[in-house]
């Protein structure tokens, strides 16, 4: 029965916001020393200048990598940085609607829509449509002069490339706020920055670098803004500062935004973050580099463009997306759920159908998400074509 | 001659206390200094290794494709297992010694749980793999809920909330998932003023405004006052039990029925459950929900701050609007995920919602199911038994050089809570937990609860033994004395440290919170 089977040898095709990355091993070695394991939250300074060093690093590496110019400590997840952006926007625009479109992951929507049910907020989630366009003209005649924000995941959760720069130009022309979602920070070794592009607010999950797939967590929410947003952050800051005798040091501040100051007044009732997924993040992607990250990105993308050409051989089967990056749509001639269902009883994971994340609209019941990474081989390739071909 | 003495010490070494060289590299011996990553890194260095044959020659990208890469050093590996080694050595960590920071319970991590989270079969699953791939991870969740709701005496457990904060903003959803479902509007939530900065913060991200109730002179919430303020406004009261003072709230059965009886819920802040385990089942005590945080009570690393995990257990009357996804083990003992799709036919109809993506936090249900199954019902037992016994002996060992403003009630439970009364003019607790550092503890927690001035919360956890137990009381004693007769060196502490004390209002005041060239 499937409990015995490993699905580390398995071929393995999942995506969908978690994604299956080769970690350095140093990577979970070094997490492992004691010293950072099992430390606290750095409120001592004198005796966490490791912890809180590692902070300022990762917040300089986060800021960098999605285009801000600053980044909190980290946040849960993905899913509720993105909340926590919509939030702060909502603070910063004194305005009270945001837009969610039709490409956000349908986790991130029910998040959102979990806690604005609770508040005044108001959100107006746009339907996805099996488009290879990422529906872009869609979501810029949506924005009016009483939006808060506009919550663009790029890449979208069907894979397509949003034009960052022009929804951006769009928002800023009606006062709002363009919130970009980076669900896998891998394809930002290609894509331009969302930042450089003019988003205001970019949040993503940083998963992809360091930290395992642990079957949906611990992750870690991304969170960079622009400057002029500083004390509505939600969140740890930690900042560079001096010690009694002038030598650099590094503590967190601005705590008077948070909770165990401010109370019932604070910017989010956040206290434990993701420290150790930080550390995590912040070491990979100290072994990769920018120069490193591109190649890695590179191979991604080359691995996505093998997987597409061969299954788009396949009769019966289309690949929807004008362009992607290692995650693409493709629409079979029939429910997706059942096939990949088909295929983990060849021992093949063989995607994300569409149908698990949408399950109330039928029309997309025939979609199914494709991932490809550094870790897909040729051999799984040739394997997922040849049982699809048997299945379908 | 010469003859080193027993400690290696030769004349010529000269006298303890002198002027010592400086150094040209700046390090001294093994105190050493570490650069930033951005100073140390050279461009273009990459410390991973890459098939050529693997990278795209043709990205397929069109206007996307960004002009140079980002600019984000690289190391190779050998500086990079360097430079995060050199970094740690800067850290004070359990592993290091005793870490008695009141609230926190930062016990001794198991390193069973690090090996057992690290199984292929937990840390290698997608979240979206096809359920009846991944029936052992989902067979961990439902265990770690049936033993959550054991202890707890509760009937349901919500197991999605990534840490405590997160797993209260659960409870307070459920909350008014139940009114709305009542079709009540009750705005306000009744929070004691010695609760943890959580509550208020929460209770507000959900809607509600918080109204403190008062403390009385023993250190617990005045029921009078609170049973006075009871109304139709009342959505329901946040209690922290045992509370932030250390304290067992003995009332909280009564407030709970009152609190009922008024149309509100209870929802305790289980942050201090590690006292209670096996002794007291909140669900006995009238609570309607209480997060567990599974880095305190069960073990899991705090990793300087988290990855925490809350699991949130819930009364019958709340259990109804908990929210999705969550496992479940049908007849026949198939483990089921209940998504959106299916809530429904699993017959949940009335959830209030998702709180994120996917299910919760699987690495650390891992390592806290791996604690309980380790420790069995009795070893859990113990743990509460020990943590409290500890916690009593730094009270009655230091009551008489310290203040200890409930002391006089009776005992404490796992945390003995001291003020700065007493102290010399201009001499108070941040003082005392400098000096802490210097005698190789980590501080306890300083100014908090905000009820008692200068507050000292210490909380030893069932870690410490007898004599590392009693090495602590020496080492606050002596800080207690030295602080009572006004001892400036330690206004200067800590003197041993990688950093000496560090400005945080200049932190404030001119933010810098990336690194620019």
């Amino acid at each position: 029965m499937p409990e015995k089977t490993s699905r580390r040898a398995a071929p393995f095709f999942l995506g969908a916001g978690a994604y299956k990355h080769h970690i350095p091993a140093s990577v979970d070695h070094l997490i492992q020393r004691g010293e950072f394991l099992t430390a606290y939250t750095p409120y001592q300074p004198e005796i966490a200048q490791g912890t809180l060093q590692v902070l300022f690093e990762f917040q300089t590496q986060v800021a960098r990598l999605l285009g801000t110019d600053i980044a909190n400590a980290s946040l849960y997840d993905g899913s509720t940085a993105c909340w926590e952006a919509i939030a702060m926007a909502h603070r910063v625009t004194k305005r009270k609607k945001s837009i969610l479109t039709g490409g956000l992951h349908p986790h991130y929507v029910a998040t959102a829509q979990t806690m604005a049910r609770f508040t005044d907020d108001v959100l107006v989630a746009q339907a996805p449509v099996m488009s290879g366009d990422a529906e872009d003209a869609a979501i810029i005649a949506a924005i009016d002069g009483e939006t808060s924000a506009v919550v663009v995941q790029y890449p979208d959760i069907l894979g397509r490339i949003p034009d960052l720069a022009a929804i951006a130009a769009a928002a800023q022309a009606h006062g709002a706020l363009l919130i970009a979602v980076v669900t896998e920070p891998v394809a930002l070794g290609l894509l331009e920055a969302p930042g450089a592009l003019g988003a205001d607010i970019v949040v993503g999950e940083g998963q992809s670098l360091g930290v395992g797939l642990q079957f949906g967590g611990p992750y870690l929410g991304l969170f960079g803004c622009r400057e002029k947003f500083l004390r509505q952050i939600p969140g740890r800051l930690c900042g560079e500062t001096l010690d009694a005798e002038g030598r650099r040091s590094f503590v967190l501040t601005l705590s008077t935004r948070e909770q165990h100051i401010r109370r019932e007044k604070a910017t989010s009732n956040i206290c434990t973050n993701s420290g150790l997924c930080a550390l995590a993040f912040s070491i990979h992607m100290s072994l990769l580099g920018g120069a490193g990250l591109e190649r890695l990105a590179r191979i991604n993308h080359g691995k996505a463009q093998a997987l597409a050409a061969a299954v788009a051989a396949i009769p019966g089967v289309s690949v929807l997306n004008d362009a992607y990056f290692n995650e693409f749509t493709v629409i079979l001639p029939k429910d997706a759920h059942e096939v990949v269902d088909a295929l983990a009883a060849k021992d093949i994971l063989g995607g994300v159908p569409l149908g698990r994340l949408y399950a109330e609209t039928p029309a997309l019941a025939n979609g199914l998400l494709l991932t490809a990474t550094e870790c897909t081989s040729d051999e799984d390739i040739a394997a997922l074509v040849a049982a699809l071909k048997e299945v379908l | 001659m010469n003859a080193p003495n027993a400690s290696g010490w030769r004349p010529e070494m000269g006298e303890a206390g002198a002027i010592l060289p400086a150094t040209v590299s700046g390090d001294h011996g093994l105190n050493l200094e570490e650069k930033l990553i951005f100073e140390l890194a050279a461009p273009g260095t990459y410390g991973v290794d890459f098939d050529d044959a693997d990278v795209a020659p043709a990205p397929a990208l069109g206007k996307f494709l960004r002009k140079a890469a980002p600019a984000l050093p690289g190391l190779t590996e050998p500086e990079v297992v360097r430079h995060y080694t050199r970094l740690s050595r800067q850290n004070y960590a359990i592993d290091l010694g005793p870490f008695p920071l009141g609230s926190c319970t930062m016990k001794h991590n198991p390193r069973l749980n690090e090996k057992v989270a690290r199984m292929a079969g937990f840390a290698d699953v997608h979240p979206l793999q096809p359920t009846q791939t991944v029936q052992g991870a989902l067979k961990v969740i439902t265990q770690l809920a049936d033993w959550l709701m054991a202890l707890t005496g509760m009937p349901a457990v919500a197991m999605t909330p990534k840490a405590g904060a997160h797993g209260e903003l659960c409870g307070l959803l459920c909350i008014r998932a139940a009114l709305t479902a009542r079709g009540e509007e009750r705005p306000v939530v009744l929070v004691p003023e010695s609760a943890h900065g959580t509550n208020p913060a929460t209770a507000a991200f959900a809607g509600f405004r918080v109204e403190n109730i008062p403390a009385t002179e023993d250190g617990r919430v005045d029921v009078v006052a609170l049973t006075a303020r009871l109304g139709p406004d009342i959505a329901g009261v946040m209690i922290t039990n045992p509370n932030t003072c250390g304290l067992f709230e003995r009332d909280l059965k009564t407030i709970s029925d009152a609190v009922h009886a008024a149309g509100g819920y209870v929802y305790c802040d289980g942050a201090n459950f590690n006292a209670i385990v096996g002794k007291v089942r909140p669900g006995d005590l009238g609570v309607d929900a209480m997060h567990i945080n599974l880095h305190k009570t069960f073990s899991t690393p705090h990793g300087g701050g988290g990855p925490g995990s809350g699991p949130v257990v819930l009364s019958e009357a709340l259990a109804p609007f908990a929210p999705l996804p969550f496992a479940t083990l049908d007849a026949d003992g198939v483990a089921h995920l209940v998504e959106e799709g299916d809530a429904h036919d699993h017959g949940h109809p009335n959830s209030f919602g998702r709180m994120t993506a996917f299910h919760g936090q699987m690495g650390m249900f891992t390592r806290a199911l791996t604690y309980i199954l380790s420790h069995g019902a009795d070893g859990l037992r113990q743990v509460s038994e020990d943590a409290v016994l500890n916690a009593n002996y730094i009270l009655r060992e230091l009551e008489d050089v310290l203040d200890a403003p409930f002391a006089a009630y009776g005992p404490c439970m796992h945390e003995a809570l001291f003020s700065d009364n007493g102290m010399a003019e201009g001499f108070s607790t941040l003082d005392i937990a400098k000096g802490l550092i210097d005698e190789g503890f980590h501080p306890m927690t300083v100014y908090f609860p905000l009820v008692v001035h200068g507050a000292m919360l210490v909380e030893p956890t069932e870690t410490e033994s007898k004599a590392g137990t009693d090495r602590l009381i020496a080492s606050m004693r002596s800080l207690a004395e030295r602080g009572r007769a006004g001892d400036v060196t330690l206004k200067s502490a800590p003197h041993y440290t990688p950093r000496r004390r560090v400005d945080e209002t200049l932190a404030a005041r001119k933010p810098k919170l990336v690194w620019k060239d």
